[in-house]
């Protein structure tokens, strides 16, 4: 009996480590702090731009809190030659987590995954 | 700063072709029904070579397109118009005309197709389902469908496969104080013939000049209302 139960705890003891050594390992942010709590962040920033895109895109409201487009820029990361990493490529902010919590965000379908960069005029 | 004072320099240096827009609205402020954003558009100005406003739209919204001029998204488009009688011949840039009473708005089933409190039309690509009812009902031709999954999209404007799309009027630099990328560059690199401005205020110089001089909507006749009127046709 306690045999078993000692060889139980040690496979959720391994399980446990297994786990913690596959966490996402995320590029740091740019900015100082972020909005809020980073328990916070976790768990409500679904909620947070889902308020948020309505009252901007509807209203008109601008300068909320809450805005993706100062996720990508303070999360967003720079590659060795200096042009911006998508945020959504594997390993950067957004994607490791999501990748990790099996949830694919829509939100880059739409929005850009960089800072603003000057774009070139077509046919000038 | 206040408002009067600022009006009072601007009034004061004289040299001001183009009025710019009142100050931007103080953050977390919605948009309100007290303003009316409007074009005024002058065609004896607008030569029938010239796309400088195109350009700078595709530019400002980040439009890259695939060569396929009748579906690339297109806000804003020349088009060439001619009396067969007299031979008369207009270059008229048409872009979505944020009418009061939008076609689009009419028709769309889930309510992306929408109109802002102050006039701009939009749509809501959060719950646009890709129906394309609005295309069919605009009678400007107004709106494009976004055939392809995209990418290089500018902060200001998310656009994504599925979805139609149309000119905002440049709503994120409307709601900064900013005129429309089209009405700048056309100021700066072409001839000045976009005015932009608020149709409610009086003292604008869009709302003089539409109380003074004869203008005309396209497709009055439909009484939908346009924000966008022009001259010269």
């Amino acid at each position: 009996m306690l045999a078993r139960l000692l060889l139980g705890l040690l496979l959720m003891v391994s399980a446990a480590a297994a786990i913690a050594a596959e966490l996402p390992q995320l590029p740091k942010a740019r900015g100082e702090a972020c909005i809020d709590s980073p328990a916070t962040m976790r768990r409500d920033h679904p909620d947070m731009l889902k308020h948020q895109r309505d009252d901007t895109l509807r209203l008109g409201i601008r300068g909320a809190k809450a805005s993706l487009k100062e996720c990508v820029s303070c999360h967003s990361t720079q590659a060795a030659d200096g042009h911006a990493v998508p945020v959504n490529d594997p390993g950067q902010f957004c994607q490791s987590c999501h990748a990790y919590a099996a949830v694919k965000p829509d939100c880059f379908e739409c929005h850009a995954t960089t800072p603003k960069a000057p774009m070139k005029e077509a046919a000038r | 700063m206040t408002d009067l004072s600022r009006r009072q320099v601007i009034l004061a240096s004289g040299a001001i072709l183009i009025a710019t827009p009142a100050a931007a609205r103080q953050a977390g402020q919605p948009a309100t029904s007290s303003q009316r954003w409007g074009l005024l558009i002058d065609t004896a100005k607008c030569g029938a070579e010239c796309t400088i406003c195109v350009d700078a739209c595709k530019a400002e919204m980040g439009l890259g397109g695939h060569d396929r001029p009748r579906t690339d998204a297109q806000y804003i488009r020349k088009v060439n118009v001619r009396d067969p009688a007299s031979g008369a011949a207009h270059s008229v840039p048409v872009m979505c005309q944020h009418c009061a009473k939008p076609a689009c708005v009419d028709v769309c089933p889930t309510g992306a197709s929408m109109k802002r409190a102050d006039g701009i039309v939009l749509v809501d690509r959060h719950i646009c389902i890709g129906c394309r009812y609005c295309m069919m009902a605009c009678p400007y031709k107004a709106r494009s469908f976004a055939h392809e999954e995209q990418t290089g999209q500018q902060p200001h404007l998310p656009r994504g496969k599925g979805t139609v799309e149309g000119c905002t009027l440049c709503v994120h630099r409307i709601d900064e104080g900013k005129m429309p990328a089209c009405v700048e560059a056309c100021a700066s690199r072409a001839k000045g013939a976009m005015l932009f401005g608020d149709l409610n205020d009086q003292s604008s110089e869009i709302a003089q000049r539409v109380a003074r001089e004869a203008t005309t909507r396209i497709r009055a006749d439909l009484g939908l209302e346009p924000a966008v009127r022009y001259q010269g046709i």
